[in-house]
């Protein structure tokens, strides 16, 4: 079962609410999502930990329920 | 579903990444990768002209299940370079893009001069 993207930008804002968070969904199936989300949380973290703070997130979802998500994180300037 | 990853399926992914410099954890082979996320990846490594070694997790559910559990990562492709996970499809591609991923391997000694 896809995921709504008003789902994956809830559960982004509970975990990062002072994130910039732009939800893309791609192809307009709601299975193939474009994020690109701003948060403090991820200064001086690798890229690597930073896409493991979002997956956490979404609370297990990637991999499963969320097949398709490109993810791009930033630290806001 | 839970990853699980048992006691074999580790030695072999401790051995695979220790024994090759670069290697990718792919679906489907390089010559024919089973997903575009996979793809990506290998084209890259290509176009760096990387030799890597190449894992097609898709030949049994335990190595699948067991290299998300490996990596703590929940995606396949999965990216080592001698022995450091490096990330999956969106941060090679970002890597590639910023010039990080070449300097990278340049610093790893595996990418020919």
């Amino acid at each position: 079962m896809p995921m709504a993207s008003d789902e994956i930008e809830t559960r982004l804002k509970r975990a990062f609410p002072d994130a910039t968070i732009v939800v893309d969904d791609l192809a307009g199936d709601g299975d193939h999502y474009k994020v690109r989300i701003s948060a403090a949380a991820f200064a001086g973290l690798t890229r690597v930990r930073q896409h493991k703070l979002v997956y956490e997130a979404l609370g297990g979802a990637m991999g499963g329920e969320l097949h398709a998500l490109a993810l791009e994180t930033l630290t806001p300037p | 579903m839970t990853d699980t990853l048992d006691a074999e399926v580790r030695a072999f992914l401790d051995k695979t990444v220790s024994e090759n410099p670069v290697v990718l954890f792919m679906k489907g082979v390089p010559d024919k990768p089973g997903c575009g996320f996979s793809a990506t990846v290998v084209q890259i490594l290509d176009h760096l002209g990387v030799d890597f070694g190449a894992v097609n997790v898709l030949q049994s559910d335990a190595l699948r299940q067991g290299i998300k559990a490996y990596s703590d990562w929940p995606t396949i492709p999965q990216l080592y370079v001698k022995g450091e996970f490096i990330g999956g499809c969106d941060i090679v591609r970002e890597m590639y893009q910023s010039g990080e991923l070449k300097t990278l391997l340049a610093d790893h000694g595996v990418l020919a001069a």
